[in-house]
């Protein structure tokens, strides 16, 4: 019905110069290069959004007084757009008006996202983890929630203090959330942060925050390198696809105890 | 080992006029070394007395004291007791050696002592052979022995027991029952086992406390209760079929009920008139299903007897010596 | 339980503040911004309370006229867009999947199970990574520009047939057998039975569809060249495009607390769904 619709417009129309184009590709520079800041930009997002989140689901996790209250304002970026987030925080960088660029200049750090590359790197970094975290926030919280109280206490009973439950009881146990989280907040880091990448970077300084979902953007609409461009989508497509696979083969296997 | 002292405990859910008094003025002296049951119908607040011993549940008012030590502000980390759960609580992704050796490990024992505790806890409950799997691939029975060897290899001052035989069939529960009673001869570690089920209260009891709805209603030794039920709410609760109530009887004053055991009811020639609703073949036994002064009354008798027939009118005496008398107003033995 | 340390709990709220006041920080310091002039918010360092000009502001940009406006368009007209946008995704979305989860529960047909692993591998590609094709596509429909063209590529789900799959399938067998007895015809129990055990499912699954739709911004960066046709998020984008010295920053941040408001709006109000359907989702 309608999916057929869609693999209409998805299959029939890649256009195709043949092997030429990926060939060219791994012979560009560039490609590569933007290869090597994909991969460092998703390592540090999902591993900081990982772990803030985690700490922040643990506390949350902790009280039964004004949850409700700390959940609803952490779950408010998730309702931000990439693109605003980006804005949001292109704002406080900014280095003229910028407030954290201000206090960040009292510290002595001369900031400038639009001529120093790791600070880029380092804004979009911080944009893309503030906006995922309220997700991850959420599944960690419902991963703790569902750890069975009784083995919590069982746990305190045997001795255990808060710390070490954490370490030998609920860490472990909730070693699927995490594994789900670190596939979704890969691809999350490798395509919906165009947003981010636009509205800050744009991609700059150079070429230096350009990630590859960026680079097929702007190569194909940009720069009109259409054939450079699709060719690009295939890959990202493959790296998609395997992503996915990986996390579905683990989500049917199901980590049982 | 040590004793349990629970002196005037109130357990009250919620603040002020709204809140939820679920335990009143509860009073108990256990003895080292005892077995001790609390029983109780579901509600009646035996698992939060028993949560509060452990530490799992905030003390309203009164003090619970664990050897000499009041131990209300102590954490269940430290008050060194052991607890078997009702669904175990076993540690899903840790073999049965880990679940038994964890508490162990915690306090930092030697490695050679945490094998050779958990190698002996292992050999007395069977699980030798089970040693390195993991919860999910064990039955309920094992997996219940390994909660109570995580129990035994911690020798703690006292054993707390929630319900650990509800989710075993009738055939499991029954021999587990041996088991416990075996360990506690073996061992003699102070221990309190919460249950609703009077069967297991009657053969694991070296004392027993009799709960409802947050009162006790009775702590004595299973004959005690059994025989001197304190109260209607006891004399019903133990004992299968349950203790005959009636209202009306010859010679029975205003007020007052009058309590006679099924097996303590004869078939006689002269005595109370009775009618038959239903007989019940148990196998041993017949139960007999009456009316008398329209009230129910059932008769416990021996297959090999007899029996009276469906509609039939017979007559009963009771035993001597065998009949209760209660206040028909307070439920109290009189 | 018992626990003795209140130097723990202490740590529990100051840790959680401070992350909510991480996380709230940039949206509040929008809403600050938001309300002043744009002289007050071109000088460094900016002020951390409010202003007075929130109203103006506002009517600046939804308005399309005023001080320092750098598109032609009002902001009205593009939350237009985007609302119209995301109903129609939504709505789409859950349409579709509903329907597709439907067949593919229900009815055997060959290759069933292949016809499912295909579609969901081919949707499973996020819209970002098919841009040039489905470009072409609409392209050559004569689609750009157009709300349909907005629309239509970006409603196939594969998450939302999935979660509807797995839903159908913990309907118990005698239900359906049940309603065959009654009579009722395929369409007749989809309306009157699955419809409305999925009620929560849909409910979770609105709020997060609306939220993308509302937040496309690639796609539509894309399909819509004119400026009549921009969703806010875009709207945003362009207003940042000058030089930093030159952007009104009070604008901006007014137009970002008008893009962030409904989605947040759906969210904190259908919270309970929300978050039960985005964790049943991947269950």
């Amino acid at each position: 019905m309608q999916s057929f619709q869609q693999s209409d417009v998805f299959g029939t129309t890649v256009e195709w110069n043949g092997i030429e184009n990926f060939a060219s590709l791994w012979r560009d520079e560039t490609y590569l290069a933007s290869f090597k800041t994909t991969a460092v930009f998703s390592i540090l997002v999902a591993g900081l959004g990982i772990s803030l989140s985690l700490l922040l689901a643990f506390f949350a996790d902790r009280i039964t007084k004004g949850a409700w209250c700390y959940r609803t304002l952490l779950i408010l970026p998730y309702a931000v757009a990439p693109v605003v987030a980006g804005v949001l925080w292109l704002f406080l960088f900014s280095p003229s008006v910028g407030l954290a660029a201000y206090m960040l200049e009292k510290l002595g750090i001369h900031w400038n996202s639009l001529l120093n590359s790791e600070h880029a790197m380092a804004l979009i970094v911080i944009a893309s983890v503030w906006k995922q975290i309220s997700y991850n926030f959420l599944f960690f919280l419902a991963g703790f929630q569902s750890i069975p109280k009784s083995l919590i206490e069982a746990a305190a009973i045997d001795g255990a203090s808060v710390w070490k439950r954490f370490w030998t009881i609920q860490l472990p146990l909730l070693t699927p959330t995490t594994f789900f989280l670190l596939v979704v907040n890969t691809v999350y880091a490798f395509f919906e942060t165009f947003g981010i990448v636009d509205a800050t970077t744009k991609g700059g300084p150079g070429k230096d925050t350009a990630i590859l979902v960026y680079k097929v953007y702007f190569d194909g609409f940009k720069a009109m390198d259409l054939g450079g461009s699709a060719a690009q989508s295939v890959i990202l497509m493959f790296i998609v696809i395997s992503l996915t696979v990986i996390q579905f083969k683990y989500v049917e296997r199901k980590v049982n105890y | 080992m040590a004793s349990i002292t629970l002196t005037h405990i109130q357990k009250t859910y919620g603040l002020g006029a709204k809140g939820n008094t679920v335990i009143q003025d509860f009073s108990a002296q256990i003895m080292d070394g005892e077995f001790v049951v609390i029983v109780g119908p579901s509600g009646c607040g035996k698992s939060t007395l028993l949560r509060m011993v452990a530490g799992l549940e905030e003390i309203t008012k009164g003090d619970i004291s664990i050897g000499n030590r009041v131990v209300n502000q102590v954490e269940p980390s430290e008050r060194d007791i052991a607890m078997v759960f009702q669904n175990y609580a076993l540690y899903p992704h840790m073999s049965v050696f880990d679940n038994m050796a964890y508490g162990l490990k915690i306090a930092n024992k030697p490695l050679d002592e945490i094998k050779a505790r958990v190698a002996k806890a292992a050999d007395i409950l069977e699980l030798s052979h089970l040693l390195q799997r993991k919860p999910r691939e064990l039955s309920g029975g094992q997996r219940q022995r390994v909660a109570m060897g995580r129990a035994i290899v911690r020798q703690p001052q006292v054993f707390l027991f929630d319900e650990p035989l509800s989710n075993l069939d009738a055939k499991l529960r029954a021999q587990t029952r041996l088991e416990i009673q075996k360990l506690h001869r073996e061992l003699g570690i102070t221990s309190l086992f919460v249950t609703h089920d009077q069967v297991e209260a009657m053969t694991l009891a070296q004392r027993m406390i009799v709960m409802n709805g947050g009162v006790m209603e009775q702590f004595g030794t299973p004959e005690e209760v059994y025989n001197r039920p304190a109260s209607t709410f006891v004399a019903s609760f133990i004992g299968s079929p349950p203790m005959n109530l009636l209202k009306h009887a010859p010679d029975l004053a205003e007020g007052q009920i009058l309590g006679i055991r099924p097996e303590h009811l004869e078939i006689s020639d002269h005595g109370w008139a009775l009618k038959v609703d239903t007989v019940e073949l148990l196998g041993a036994e017949r139960l007999v299903h009456a009316q008398f002064e329209n009230e129910a009354i059932t008769l416990r008798l021996d297959a090999s007897l007899t029996a009276p027939k469906i509609g039939e009118l017979f007559h009963a005496k009771p035993k001597e010596g065998c009949i209760h008398h209660f206040s028909a107003e307070t439920g109290k033995r009189l | 339980m018992i626990e003795r340390n209140r130097w723990l709990t202490f740590l529990t709220h100051l840790v959680l503040c401070i992350g909510v006041i991480v996380i709230v920080f940039p949206i509040y310091l929008a809403l600050v911004g938001a309300t002043h002039s744009s002289q007050e918010m071109a000088q460094s360092p900016i002020p951390v309370w409010f202003g007075s000009e929130g109203l103006t502001n506002f009517k600046t940009i939804l308005m399309g006229e005023g001080p320092g406006v750098t598109t032609q368009l009002p902001v009205s007209r593009m939350m237009w867009v985007s609302l119209v946008t995301a109903l129609c995704i939504a709505f789409g979305k859950i349409t579709i999947s509903l329907l597709s989860a439907f067949a593919i529960v229900y009815f055997q047909f060959p290759f069933r199970k292949t016809v499912f692993w295909g579609i969901f591998v081919t949707l499973m590609l996020p819209v970002e990574v098919r841009i040039v094709p489905t470009y072409k596509v609409i392209a050559d429909f004569g689609m750009v520009n157009s709300f349909a063209g907005l629309t239509i590529p970006l409603i196939a789900s594969a998450t939302a047939t999935f979660l509807f799959r797995q839903f159908f399938l913990t309907v118990p067998d005698e239900l359906t057998e049940a309603a065959k007895m009654d009579g009722a015809k395929p369409m007749r129990f989809f309306w009157d039975v699955l419809l409305p055990l999925s009620k929560t499912s849909m409910a979770a699954l609105f709020v997060i569809q609306f939220i993308y739709g509302w937040n496309q911004y690639l796609w539509p960066l894309l399909m819509s060249t004119e400026e009549r046709m921009y969703p806010i998020v875009m709207g945003i984008r362009s207003m940042t495009a000058g030089a930093d010295s030159q952007i009104q920053w009070n604008l901006v941040m007014s137009t970002a607390i008008l893009a962030l408001l409904p989605p947040a709006l759906v969210v904190v109000l259908m919270q309970k769904w929300f978050i039960k359907g985005l964790v049943d989702t991947e269950k």
